[in-house]
């Protein structure tokens, strides 16, 4: 599934787009849990679109100001990782292809 | 070509241990072989990947659901040594129609002997992604790439 590829996770980012947000917040206006806020969360920070910092005693969640050096980070891990496929299939492909 | 974009290209490579033909065949034909499945835009989970072997063909995904998602389209097919794609999947990870907002893929195959190839990738480009002048005009007032997501979250929920 890609970042986007989760209509709850594409909600979340476009919440955040407007204004940081705690998870609970999130998890307010969208029909889902908190746990599963928070792993949607833990998915678009590990894919460097979102960040959170402490504010007092919560967490706040926001899009990656950085938001263009994000997606070509993103963009990085997507070749990087295709091209190591690319080796497999092209290595283990029948020799008559 | 000139790339006067702010945003710095994406450059990768890999060798291979098979001839030139087959390094080219296996990237391009069977795309879907080895493309990884987590990366698609569609909401459907994917079925396949394609990549239309000739000058302006296709390159989508298709979803188990039948849905098709287009990724770009092939500018340059000039087997088995180069290939050129766009890549039109914006920010928000849906596909821009816009020309003018595709970001490039070349892929140079180089021999490396009779049974080894050199595969080198550049992704270009990239600040035409979203909207490359929206982009510029965003970080020049401060606002970076948030106030284009602001909008595009106002217009994705003016759609609801």
């Amino acid at each position: 599934m890609g970042l986007f590829g989760d209509p709850t996770r594409r909600a979340i980012f476009e919440l955040l787009a407007r204004h940081p947000c705690s998870v609970g917040e999130l998890a307010k206006q969208l029909p889902v849990s908190r746990p599963a806020v928070s792993q949607h969360l833990r998915v678009l920070k590990d894919g460097g679109l979102v960040v959170s910092r402490s504010e007092g005693t919560r967490r706040v969640y926001q899009v990656d100001p950085d938001g263009v050096s994000a997606l070509r980070a993103y963009l990085d891990r997507i070749w990087d990782q295709a091209l190591r496929a690319f080796q497999e299939a092209a290595e283990a492909a029948p020799a008559d292809l | 070509m000139s790339d006067t974009s702010t945003i710095p290209a994406i450059s990768g490579a890999t060798t291979v241990g098979v001839p030139i033909e087959k390094a080219f065949r296996v990237f391009t034909g069977s795309f879907n072989t080895w493309w990884p499945r987590e990366f698609h835009i569609g909401q459907a989970e994917m079925a396949e990947a394609i990549l239309e072997p000739r000058e302006g063909g296709r390159w989508y995904e298709r979803g188990v659901d039948g849905s098709e998602c287009d990724w770009g389209r092939v500018l340059a097919w000039d087997p088995p040594h180069r290939l050129v794609v766009t890549w039109q999947i914006n920010g928000e990870w849906r596909y821009d129609p816009d020309p003018q907002h595709a970001s490039e893929i070349e892929v140079r195959f180089t021999a490396d002997g009779p049974e080894r190839t050199k595969v080198e990738l550049e992704h270009r480009l990239l600040d035409r992604l979203v909207g490359g002048q929206a982009i510029r005009d965003g970080i020049g007032q401060g606002g970076g790439w948030t106030s284009n997501l602001e909008r595009f979250a106002k217009a994705a929920a003016s759609e609801d």
